[in-house]
């Protein structure tokens, strides 16, 4: 596993693309950081964003899973890349050639997609956990460590949709028509969700459905946080709007994400053992 | 003696098209084996298969005693197919680190091998900026990092310029002198000639031959004969049956032998039967000769280069 490891880091890390890709996405994710001193003060007007309650325990968990699985979308391009390039190059009947078993190479793809978004959770824990020791109204352990499913959410979240990068990046083998197809595919996922429920069954069915497509699965891992602010709430409220929605992690759709890992990964395993190179 | 590889009635159809069919042959250690054949033969989806990038149709290959499993025995085995791949972006050294990480050996005969190649002094440039000569030396560098049993080359002059194929072709001499066994795929029949010890020659997809270099027709050579009374000469060789084909051409007779017989015997023969010979010479066909007979008998479009 280590060697593995090291086989895809040396790939990675002496490719300038993305090695600044790599940085840059870290740097985005300790950003959030910035958020804590969007401030205005305007007169009567003040409004400071870190004292609006979003760095509090254990809302800070779900708020910052939620932005910075954002930034995914700039590993994605590594990864569909790293993918891709081992076709144009076609290092990857090199790797074969020189003795890496079909196996091996998927599972060398594999892990560094585990290891990414594994760093990413680490890294997402540790920057919330200061910005939560920072602003956070309330400090006490069993306050903070609560909520930590979001954590777990956003790892599976990243493993999920950087397996569908890394099946498209072998199916597609150019890396930017695999961008391409990601982005095509994320709409192809609305147009048969409309499809549904406008033809088909009722809208309530659809969403269901919907809820088990690829891209919807990983994206209802974290539900979006800000209606969960006091402040929206207090908005909402004046205007005679109610919010009711369920914020919680779901059992069932971490078992969608992980079943449509499971078969990305295998996929790509089974494409690559049929096609000639 | 030990066996390296086995092919045994190995078929590969692409679609309608069958690019290797009922292929069988073995590779013995200590030998330098040649496959050759005109392009579009077979030879590099055959080496695909055994190398494991291409996948057969029917049939199967075995590496060494047949227990190892094929991306272990790969790591024995050092391989150079079509041209050089490697990562653009990173130096030479970085590309033989990565490789000496895939075949699990040590880094410590990176140096060694590039000095081989000559490439040590610009072992630190990215692998983009080469020359298409220096990828492929550094091909061979990276396919011997291993120490391999058997080195695998796929057309390893394709598109060189002349002082590049002498390079590569100094370094495999150098290589096989060394005792290591080599498969050489190659279209160029000097090439062939001048390397190797047994060869197994494609068209096709299908084998025409397989064994020694000059054992290729079982062909015992021909005379050239010039005479002046060549009616007699004609009746002769006709009558003999030491002799199959005889074929004329500006006055001269090449005749060519079915048993083996030297050229004082026939010249007692002749002159005892009364033909006075001006010309005789006895000749083996070269391998070009011998490719070109061979793959024109099968068929009439055999292209050679």
């Amino acid at each position: 596993m280590k060697r593995l490891l090291e086989i895809e880091f040396i790939k990675l890390w002496n490719n300038r693309a993305s090695k600044i890709l790599i940085i840059s996405y870290f740097v985005l994710l300790t950003s959030i950081a910035l958020v804590a001193a969007i401030k205005f003060d305007i007169g009567p007007i003040q409004f400071h964003l870190a004292e609006q309650g979003i760095f509090n325990f254990p809302y800070i968990w779900h708020f910052n899973t939620y932005v910075t699985a954002i930034f995914k979308l700039f590993l994605a391009i590594v990864i569909v890349s790293m993918m891709a390039n081992e076709y144009s190059n076609k290092t990857i009947k090199q790797n074969l050639i020189d003795g890496l078993s079909k196996k091996e190479f998927i599972l060398s793809k594999f892990l560094t997609v585990i290891s990414f978004a594994l760093i990413s959770t680490v890294f997402v824990f540790g920057v919330s956990m200061i910005l939560g020791l920072i602003y956070s109204d309330f400090n006490e352990a069993s306050i903070i460590f609560s909520d930590l499913e979001y954590l777990l959410a956003f790892f599976l979240k990243l493993v999920g949709f950087f397996s569908f990068c890394l099946f498209l990046g072998i199916f597609v083998k150019r890396s930017a028509f695999a961008l391409g197809f990601l982005i095509l595919w994320a709409i192809v996922e609305q147009l048969i969700f409309g499809l549904l429920g406008w033809k088909f069954v009722s809208w309530d069915t659809a969403k269901m459905i919907k809820g088990a497509f690829p891209l919807e699965a990983t994206a209802r891992l974290i539900e979006e946080p800000f209606s969960r602010l006091n402040a929206v709430k207090s908005v909402a409220n004046q205007i005679g709007e109610e919010f009711s929605f369920d914020y919680a992690v779901h059992w069932y759709e971490i078992l969608i994400v992980l079943a449509w890992t499971a078969i990305f990964i295998y996929s790509s395993y089974a494409l690559l053992k049929k096609r000639d190179l | 003696m030990e066996t390296i590889l086995t092919v045994n009635n190995l078929t590969k159809k692409f679609g309608y098209l069958t690019a290797v069919k009922d292929l069988s042959f073995s590779i013995e250690k200590g030998n330098v084996y040649g496959i050759l054949g005109p392009n579009g033969s077979g030879k590099s989806t055959t080496l695909g298969i055994v190398l494991n990038v291409v996948n057969a149709t029917s049939g199967g290959f075995s590496w060494f005693d047949g227990n190892t499993s094929t991306h272990d025995a790969l790591k024995k085995v050092g391989a150079i197919i079509e041209r050089p791949n490697f990562y653009p972006y990173m130096t030479a050294l970085q590309n033989l680190k990565l490789v000496s990480k895939i075949k699990e050996v040590g880094q410590d005969k990176i140096e060694q091998k590039l000095e081989l190649v000559g490439l040590l002094e610009r072992k630190d440039s990215k692998f983009r900026t080469y020359s298409l000569g220096m990828k492929q030396r550094l091909a061979i560098a990276s396919a011997l990092l291993n120490d391999p049993e058997i080195l695998i080359l796929d057309e390893p002059t394709n598109g060189l310029d002349p002082q590049g194929i002498h390079q590569i072709r100094q370094i495999i001499k150098k290589i096989a002198a060394q005792g290591t066994t080599i498969l050489l795929a190659s279209h160029l029949l000097d090439e062939v000639e001048k390397v190797c010890s047994h060869v197994v020659i494609l068209r096709k997809g299908e084998k025409l031959y397989s064994g020694r270099v000059d054992g290729m027709l079982a062909s015992h050579g021909f005379f050239e004969l010039r005479t002046d009374s060549s009616e007699q000469l004609l009746k002769f060789l006709e009558q003999n049956d030491s002799f199959g084909e005889v074929k004329q051409e500006n006055g001269l007779i090449t005749a060519f032998l079915e048993r083996e017989m030297n050229a004082i015997e026939l010249n007692k023969q002749l002159f005892a039967s009364g033909i006075v010979l001006s010309h005789l010479v006895k000749r083996k066909e070269s391998l070009e000769e011998q490719f070109l007979t061979l793959t024109e008998n099968s068929n009439t479009t055999a292209a050679t280069s």
